[in-house]
């Protein structure tokens, strides 16, 4: 070993290289099949992409380094599946740029906080989190009813995630502004808005303050559906002979690499099979 | 010193960045530390997050993060590597000037915009990658210079061999640049934004953020430091490396190994479960070469124990490497799957993170910086060795504060919420466990606070030396 090795430590080139190769095959081995094996994300039903306003709750919460606190990933583990909710599932992340699974439960998981609290509680826990929870340390946002929403550029973003990968139709990026304001209003005709993105969408003032979309009203919309598109009623891990089924429609398939499409009908995405 | 020799071997080195570097690597960790005790303070008292959106924990925590791993640590390494490098090469720094230049400012100007950004909510949302696209290409250029002035000047190098410390810091700055190219691969949402949206999204996302979060920990905090122990220990010891074969056998096992660990961070999530199994078995085969390292660094001291009592700096680096072993211990052991639904999630982790972050990587720091600073500045010894002394004991009692702090608030917060009462129902509600996590929130600052103001005694103690009118 060592009269070899001498060879490697009299050149700085082949140490380099030897090394950039040893450093590689761990990530090819894990990273690279996460993209081909078609399993890796399940086919559900009802998932779909952030409205514009959620969208625009999301860069907030991202923004503001929530996940520094706050998981969104419900273990398979018994007490999480009984404090939380069912399992989180990857097909439920699919449309997060990056991922938002965190790492630390300084305040707890979040993966299905969507409709567990009125918009009114959110609020007031968001102004001031101990005027409802004495003991919590989060810290206060109260800005955020202060602060606009901002929806005016947020097809711009849209316009990027459709670049890679999430399904936003050229109809849903030509009317976000107009959907973002629609979804934050009691009184206008959500119809349109619930023809683009499914049924699941909640539309109603969120902040309590008709006279604007505030950024409030954006965190709250995206913190009320976390957790609740997927029907798991109708989610079911699958069995041996539907997972070979599958395989073999991905054999057949052409796009290899694209994750699964929702097979939801309300979706009217056209970047699907 | 060499400079003023009149040997002709005599090698001129230069020590003009070297001096840099340390003055930023002892400002910057001054800065960190003061922000870990201000987020750290926050959890005990969430009124010091003054309800402003500039001062809230979620921003301020990566500019914690980012000061003390990038700035701090960043700079340390910049400071050692380059010095490292000449010494055991023979060799005079490669490279212009201006070079050398622009790699110092460069990296700083990199610090102080990333760290604008988080105050100002710019983030890509990605622990310890969370520098938006623009502060990411600016690092590029400045780390591939980085690299080049470090590979020209081992090229030039009249030893033959290449010193061990040297692979592992060659090791770390390849690694690092594979690290931060693929995992900040994004798009700008327009050009003058300063957002943008990454490649991938998901379960993938989550395992490259992982893959570069676990080696962000493995080659900028593990094998750029242990390049650090390979030259310092040996040299302050006055004895050789413990055993040549170990160091061979420990380097490339641990750079295989150390890439593979990322899905630990990610077990029972919906990651596929071959990928989580994958990472766990090589979390634990970590073990190994991490604790190889340890004994090669420790064991140097063979014969020459006594100077432990004699010399605090050399007290830092032994201390440090005990400490990484404690660590890398802790480590593997977390990493196994049923371990890990206790304590992921819970200020375990976090307990970990600065056994390693302030045992590990701060105290061989403290001592790689005791050593260089009375050298790049020509003097005899440092101002004060008992200051180095007070340092010491402050650091560790600030640090042993901390994480047993941290185990205990952990192991509660794990424990208390899988327990169920007698009728079979949870019976902790979640703030119930924040609540008594308090007190060990309050000790944990109070560590910070210790670990600090010993900080600032080596700034004070390094500011005397600089000014020390005795020449060597």
């Amino acid at each position: 070993m060592l009269k070899h090795h001498d060879k490697i430590e009299r050149n700085s080139i082949i140490l380099l290289i030897l090394t950039v190769v040893v450093i590689s095959i761990g990530g090819l081995v894990e990273i690279t099949p996460l993209f081909r094996i078609e399993t890796t994300i399940e086919k559900v039903e009802g998932m779909r992409p952030y409205t514009p306003l959620e969208l625009a709750g999301a860069k907030i919460y991202k923004r503001e380094g929530c996940y520094g606190c706050h998981s969104q990933q419900v273990r398979v583990l018994r007490d999480e599946v009984e404090r939380y909710g069912h399992y989180s599932i990857a097909s439920e992340s699919m449309y997060d740029y990056p991922f938002q699974w965190g790492s630390k439960r300084t305040g707890p998981d979040l993966a299905r906080i969507g409709g567990k609290y009125s918009d009114e509680w959110h609020t007031r826990h968001l102004v001031n989190p101990r005027s409802v929870v004495p003991e919590s340390i989060m810290p206060g946002y109260k800005f955020l009813l202060e602060k606009d929403a901002q929806i005016s550029k947020i097809a711009d973003d849209m316009e990027v995630l459709k670049k890679i990968g999430v399904p936003y139709s050229e109809d849903m990026i030509q009317n976000a502004v107009s959907d973002a304001v629609i979804q934050a209003s009691n009184d206008r005709d959500g119809e349109v808005l619930l023809k683009r993105y499914g049924k699941k969408v909640t539309i109603r003032d969120f902040d309590g303050n008709p006279q604007k979309v505030s950024e409030m009203d954006a965190l709250v919309a995206y913190l009320q559906v976390l957790g609740t598109l997927v029907d798991f009623a109708k989610f079911e891990p699958l069995t041996i002979k539907e997972f070979n089924e599958l395989q073999q429609n991905i054999k057949n398939s052409q796009s290899s690499h694209q994750p699964i499409e929702p097979s939801n009908s309300n979706l009217n995405n056209n970047n699907g099979k | 010193m060499a400079s003023s020799n009149n040997n002709p071997l005599a090698v001129d080195y230069n020590y003009n960045i070297i001096k840099l570097f340390t003055i930023a690597a002892t400002f910057w960790g001054i800065i960190g530390f003061l922000a870990g005790v201000l987020i750290a303070s926050q959890m005990a008292f969430p009124i010091l997050n003054f309800d402003i959106e500039y001062t809230s924990f979620g921003r301020l925590r990566p500019l914690h993060t980012s000061t003390v791993i990038f700035a701090f640590g960043g700079n340390v390494l910049f400071a050692t590597s380059l010095f490292v490098i000449q010494r055991t090469s023979s060799a005079r720094l490669w490279g212009p000037d201006f070079l050398h230049k622009f790699i110092f400012w460069g990296y700083q100007i990199f610090i102080v915009i990333a760290g604008l950004g988080y105050v100002f909510g710019v983030t890509q949302a990605k622990e310890y990658a969370e520098p938006e696209w623009y502060a990411d290409l600016l690092l590029l250029p400045v780390w591939i210079s980085y690299f080049i002035v470090f590979v020209m000047t081992l090229k030039n190098r009249k030893e033959p061999h290449i010193y061990v410390a040297n692979w592992f810091f060659l090791a770390f700055i390849a690694t690092v640049a594979v690290l931060h190219i693929v995992n900040n691969l994004s798009i700008p949402l327009r050009i003058d934004s300063t957002q943008s949206y990454p490649l991938f999204g998901g379960v993938q996302s989550a395992m490259i953020q992982w893959w570069y979060g676990h080696n962000a920990v493995g080659f900028f905090l593990t094998a750029g430091f242990i390049g650090i122990m390979y030259y310092f220990v040996p040299k302050r010891a006055d004895r050789p490396v413990y055993s040549y074969r170990l160091s061979i056998l420990h380097f490339w096992s641990l750079i295989f190994i150390y890439i593979w660990a990322g899905p630990h961070h990610l077990h029972y999530t919906s990651l596929p479960d071959w990928v989580q199994t994958l990472g766990m078995t090589f979390s634990i085969m970590l073990w190994m070469p991490s604790w190889g390292g340890m004994i090669n660094g420790i064991m140097t001291l063979s014969g020459a124990w006594d100077k432990l009592r004699t010399d605090p700096v050399l007290r830092f680096l032994i201390t440090s490497v005990a400490f990484y072993g404690m660590s890398t211990f802790e480590g593997p052991l977390m990493s196994i799957k049923a371990v890990n639904a206790l304590s992921h999630y819970t200020d375990w982790t976090i307990g970990h993170v600065h056994s390693g972050a302030l045992g590990w990587v701060a105290l061989i720091s403290f001592g790689a910086l005791y050593h260089l600073v009375p050298i790049l500045w020509g003097k005899k010894d440092l101002y004060s060795n008992k200051l180095v002394n007070t340092h010491f004991w402050l650091a560790t009692i600030g640090i042993v504060l901390y994480i047993v702090a941290m185990w205990i608030s952990g192991i509660t917060q794990g424990l208390m919420w899988r327990t169920y009462n007698e009728m079979g129902n949870l019976q902790y509600s979640f703030i119930d466990v924040l609540k008594a996590s308090h007190p060990l929130y309050v000790t944990r600052a109070l560590g910070g606070i210790f670990f600090l103001s010993g900080a600032c005694v080596m700034a004070y103690n390094f500011y005397k030396t600089i000014n020390l009118k005795t020449n060597n």
